[in-house]
């Protein structure tokens, strides 16, 4: 039935994503090979671009110690947020998992808030609180635990915070989705042939929640190295990313050739994170959070 | 007894941390909303009673009230298409069998996995050699690309759940193919239809990182609006329009969920 279904309406399918592809051929695929063309433009000194087949841009974005440096600071400050989130994560996902359906569903509605309430304003929310007269300063010169409020804003430091409080919710919700879907009979199983709690944990429970583990640090590694907006707003002027140096060659020197070049790089190396990733868990696992 | 106990300890150990942690995500955003009501003409700590003029000052900056109408149109606008676009899709994709289904989906859900800084350059690279100057309507395509993979991954989830049998009865009793996606399918799938088009609403409301590369000169959105006054200084009126913001991007949802519920009960 379903296969002579598929026989006489051959072309009904095609109909009807035709929208949807039509967007993201027109709007991706081929956008995304014009980088690959104009990265190996030039740009010249009058500010027009010299069509050819240029590697200056290529040899400037390879060789030169600045991108190199930031690209390095990159990958730490994504790699480091993503660790912290799982560090930070893993216990909540364990919770909401192995909680009474009544709180589970409060928590998971509470889970799904942050995704909802503005990057931006999460984001700025750090300000307020770790700013020259942010409530934590307030708070200690009025302890009398300092005489001068901290400069504790504007660096590394702050940046990783932010990344973190943005990307946590992504950590904890593919965890626990991993979680929820283990049959508890399995850790009893283990209980009754003599496992203590923490060997069930080790030895069932981890294991099984790999998966959503990875999908979880993918998804912060990911959006955490592709981000320009957390260091120029919580950064200082040396905590710049690699999509800072994009978006500063594309919209403030509109050197497009060259901002061609480092966006391509960012995508080769994020992607090839993304291949790895679907090598050995299978991108299925994303969608997973979704249902 | 002491190992019940240290099961109890070990369990009230983890709630704890989980309170912190839920905390670490919600104090900020209490503390924004907290200044948004402060009287002190800074913004800053310590507060110095309650007031509202922050919020009337947003309502008389002209700047701010036209950056919330474009957000609201473009959002608007770009829930729509997406949704229309991501159901199509998804009826494609679960309910017929075609070669290279396994390419087409990963193409489809592809620009979630592009990083949107990249996804951002490319698309306005292409309208720089097309030498179509940037424009609203770009814009909103802009956040049609990015928003309708969730649509895409929202919709099929639910349409795998919802039976055949249905359709092929009303196909049997002799609709035809737009009757029975009008009159069954589309009714069945109504609450993922509407969750997809809350939530490409709210990724466009909020969007800033595709948002600023190609926002055509003069528009702001307040996503941008807020970006751009974050660059003078902190100032109360931020932490209003901030206030504002929360309200709405956390409203809408729970409005949502609550129609949805409605909805799905209904055709119980």
């Amino acid at each position: 039935m379903a296969a002579s279904d598929a026989d006489r309406s051959g072309a009904r399918p095609w109909l009807l994503m035709s929208p949807a592809l039509a967007a993201v051929f027109l709007l991706l695929a081929v956008p995304v090979c014009f980088i690959a063309v104009y990265s190996f433009w030039l740009r010249t000194a009058v500010g027009t671009e010299q069509v050819g087949f240029y590697l200056d841009n290529w040899i400037e974005v390879l060789t030169d110690p600045f991108y190199r440096d930031i690209l390095i600071q990159t990958l730490r400050i994504a790699a480091v947020s993503t660790v912290l989130c799982i560090l930070l994560g893993y216990v909540p996902a364990y919770f909401i998992a192995r909680s009474a359906t009544r709180y589970k569903t409060l928590l998971i509605l509470l889970l799904m808030l942050p995704f909802w309430i503005s990057y931006i304003i999460r984001t700025m929310s750090w300000i307020n609180i770790l700013g020259v007269s942010g409530a934590l300063n307030v708070f200690l010169l009025w302890l009398g635990v300092i005489s001068k409020p901290l400069e504790i804003l504007y660096n590394e430091g702050t940046v990783v915070l932010g990344l973190v409080h943005f990307l946590l919710p992504f950590m904890i919700l593919n965890i626990y989705v991993s979680l929820d879907g283990i049959d508890v009979n399995l850790v009893d199983a283990a209980r009754s042939l003599g496992c203590t709690g923490w060997q069930a944990f080790l030895e069932v429970t981890l294991p099984l929640s790999l998966p959503g583990l990875a999908a979880g640090c993918l998804l912060c590694f990911v959006l955490g190295a592709g981000t320009y907006i957390t260091p120029m707003i919580l950064g200082g002027p040396r905590d710049a990313m690699f999509a800072n140096l994009v978006f500063d060659a594309i919209i403030t020197q509109l050197d497009w050739p060259l901002g061609s070049a480092l966006s391509l790089a960012l995508l080769v190396i994020l992607g090839s994170v993304v291949l790895v990733y679907n090598r050995f868990v299978g991108i299925g696992q994303l969608a997973k959070s979704f249902r | 007894m002491t190992g019940l106990g240290r099961i109890v300890t070990g369990w009230s150990l983890i709630r704890a941390f989980t309170v912190l942690v839920y905390l670490f995500m919600f104090l900020p955003v209490a503390v924004v909303v907290l200044l948004a009501f402060n009287a002190n003409q800074f913004g800053s700590f310590p507060m110095e009673g309650i007031s509202i003029r922050w919020f009337v000052e947003l309502w008389n900056n002209e700047a701010i009230v036209r950056a919330f109408k474009t957000s609201m149109l473009l959002g608007s606008l770009t829930a729509l298409v997406s949704a229309t676009m991501g159901v199509l899709a998804s009826l494609a994709l679960v309910r017929y069998d075609f070669r290279g289904k396994g390419l087409i989906t990963t193409a489809l859900v592809a620009p979630i996995l592009v990083p949107e800084v990249v996804l951002a350059v490319a698309l306005l690279l292409f309208l720089r050699w097309l030498e179509m100057p940037k424009s609203f309507p770009l814009l909103m395509l802009g956040h049609v690309i990015f928003t309708l993979p969730f649509v895409l991954l929202i919709v099929q989830a639910r349409l795998v759940a919802v039976r055949r049998e249905y359709e092929e009865a009303a196909l049997s009793l002799g609709a035809n193919p737009v009757q029975t996606f009008r009159d069954v399918t589309l009714p069945l799938i109504m609450p993922a239809v509407f969750a997809g088009i809350i939530f490409a609403f709210t990724i466009s409301f909020d969007d800033v990182t595709g948002t600023l590369f190609w926002k055509p000169g003069g528009v702001e959105t307040v996503p941008t609006q807020i970006f751009a006054m974050l660059r003078n200084s902190i100032s109360p009126e931020i932490n209003a329009l901030g206030a504002v913001m929360v309200v709405i991007t956390v409203a809408v949802p729970l409005l949502g969920a609550a129609l949805a519920r409605r909805m799905a009960a209904a055709l119980r």
